[in-house]
């Protein structure tokens, strides 16, 4: 199993980098970050939360770096990112624990479907490869491909709530609030348009890659075997082509969700969402460092979690990795 | 030789080749196309579109078109820049994980694989919120620093296989150096990854400018297409009415962006024919 132990090294090994780069930043970056972190909490959270920043960005800690960052690392690991001086007296973790669900629920659902959907849409595209459809949907996907996330956002917000008011322009349910059936009605109405923002622009990616994979693996000796063979093409373009075509997706998995997570943030962020990304904004907007390092670890994590799925279905798919 | 002109045949490549070649000339020639100084808040401030000023006034009075206009420089220039930091960085540790195995390529490797795996645009805000300074290079840096794994995650593999082909073998025989090797054989047969990197590269680059701007962590004063969105996000653009301020911006980010995918596209159709029309 030496593909799976790989990828597990892989994951300490980034979360880590993900931890390191949390402590170095704040440290040793010109201008003393650290230092007016300090600077602006004066006065605004207890004297208490004051002394627990200053020890955990070392500020007016005498404490050799070393000890600082052994500390650190076991504080990130227990949990303890300590209070967010936006939402003062919130910790950080209650923060993260309100905001989270909502971003999980959106972009897993739609990374899902536009996976599904752009890898249908491209095994079709490269077998019809002369068809009006699939000429027309190769500039389209490019095109998408291309166009900012939150923009597009803004646009559906103007075009789509705020014109024609079919949808809510903003928040995640409505705030009459309602109960039961209809609180989940709500949620899944105000879902709607920044989950088809997601969607349309992750779709094309996926899209163009299972277009050229399909196309590379048409060509080869096996492909013209099954149709010297006299196998149906439903077979050949499902069995044969696309089962091999699929794979590189998997191995793509990794850059590709992060383009969605980055793409969802400014979204949610577009559309006042009240998720990962809205809090990101917050953070960034009042510099508020250790709600933002906290995300930054959180948002590696989850999509650290998410490559992980990938890569083990990515055994199941391909018997090759199973040695 | 050969592969240029099989590139400028390709129709892909051609429209490609003429939108970039239009955002050039925008940007070149800013100061003789854009009717305004961007910086000249003398106009009434939130005005509609008129002959005067044909996508409006910003709120501190600013001509909307002008700024485009001029935006285009920050913009495509970001996007070249990028893509050629990014091309290099990508091409000197994929080049030196495949051609060193052992202890390089395993360290190397795993580098590329923890910066292919951390999402991009967060660490792009966590880095730059820390900046003292947030100008162009600020921008530049960040993106680069957060986009080369990709690239060094392609090339590896292709020098991999190159390195064991025949006519390497040959010139070790000969008795070449590595640096002779790297450069005149393997290098040359790269030549079409190397090229769709920098092309993808450069799309990244334009989008996480625009990403990065647009949420306020660049230099609001400067005049890109990113901040002339932020200032439309900013001021209301949508519901004052003024659509073309936001309309516009974007859709230049996402013309341009489409203009080396398709070259990039067109590329890779020369260097895997297999791609290429039966």
């Amino acid at each position: 199993m030496k593909y799976i132990l790989r990828k597990i090294l892989i994951f300490i090994v980034t979360l880590w980098v993900a931890m390191t780069i949390n402590f170095i930043l704040p440290r040793m970056m010109p201008g003393n970050p650290a230092e007016a972190l300090i600077a602006r909490a004066h006065g605004r959270v207890s004297a208490q939360a004051l002394h627990s920043l200053e020890v955990a960005f070392g500020v007016n800690v005498h404490q050799n770096i070393f000890v600082q960052y052994i500390e650190y690392l076991e504080r990130t690991i227990t949990g303890n990112f300590g209070v967010s001086i936006t939402y003062y007296p919130s910790t950080v973790m209650y923060e993260i624990e309100i905001h989270m669900p909502w971003t999980l629920a959106l972009i897993g659902i739609t990374t899902v479907l536009a996976f599904v959907f752009g890898t249908i849409l491209g095994i079709s595209t490269a077998w019809k490869r002369e068809s009006l459809a699939s000429t027309f949907s190769l500039p389209v996907s490019i095109f998408f491909n291309s166009v900012p996330y939150f923009w597009l956002a803004l646009l559906f917000q103007y075009l789509l709530a705020f014109i024609l008011g079919w949808f809510p322009i903003s928040g995640a349910f409505s705030a009459t609030g309602p109960q039961g059936i209809a609180l989940i009605g709500s949620i899944l109405y105000h879902a709607i348009l920044p989950a088809s923002t997601i969607f349309v622009t992750a779709l094309g990616g996926w899209v163009l890659t299972m277009r050229n994979n399909m196309i590379s693996v048409l060509s080869e000796d096996f492909v013209s075997f099954a149709y010297a063979g006299g196998l149906p093409d439903n077979v050949i373009e499902y069995n044969y082509v696309a089962r091999n075509a699929i794979l590189p997706n998997f191995t793509g998995f990794a850059m590709a969700i992060g383009f969605v997570v980055s793409g969802a943030l400014l979204v949610e962020m577009v559309f006042s969402y009240p998720g990962i990304g809205y809090l990101l904004y917050q953070s960034v907007v009042n510099l508020d460092y250790p709600l933002m390092q906290a995300l930054f670890f959180f948002i590696t994590m989850t999509v650290l979690i998410a490559n992980f799925i990938a890569d083990m279905t990515y055994v199941f798919v391909d018997p090759r990795v199973r040695v | 030789m050969n592969y240029l002109k099989l590139f400028f045949k390709d129709k892909k490549a051609a429209v490609g080749t003429i939108m970039l070649l239009f955002f050039a000339v925008l940007a070149i020639f800013a100061p003789y196309i854009a009717p305004y100084s961007p910086t000249y808040m003398g106009f009434t401030p939130m005005e509609g579109s008129s002959w005067r000023h044909i996508l409006g006034t910003t709120a501190n009075g600013q001509d909307v078109f002008s700024q485009i206009i001029w935006g285009t420089r920050i913009s495509l220039a970001v996007g070249l820049i990028v893509g050629l930091l990014t091309t290099v960085i990508s091409v000197v540790i994929g080049f030196l994980a495949g051609y060193f195995p052992g202890a390089i390529d395993e360290t190397l490797n795993l580098l590329t694989n923890v910066f292919l795996i951390i999402p991009g645009l967060p660490l792009m805000i966590v880095l730059a919120a820390y900046m003292p300074s947030r100008g162009m290079w600020t921008i530049i840096f960040v993106i680069t620093v957060t986009g080369w794994a990709w690239g060094a995650r392609v090339l590896r593999p292709q020098v991999m296989s190159l390195k064991n082909r025949e006519f390497v073998n040959a010139s070790v025989v000969v008795g070449e150096s590595s640096f002779h090797i790297i450069f005149y054989d393997i290098l040359p047969n790269t030549a079409g990854l190397i090229a769709a990197n920098f092309f993808g590269s450069a799309i990244y680059g334009v989008l996480s400018e625009a990403g990065l701007e647009f949420i306020g962590l660049g230099n609001a004063n400067a005049i890109s297409w990113g901040t002339v969105l932020y200032w439309a996000q900013n001021d209301q653009a949508l519901f004052f009415g003024l659509w073309g301020w936001l309309l516009v911006p974007g859709l230049l980010i996402a013309l341009l962006g489409t203009s080396f995918a398709l070259m990039n596209f067109a590329v890779d159709e020369i260097t895997n024919p297999r791609l290429r029309k039966r």
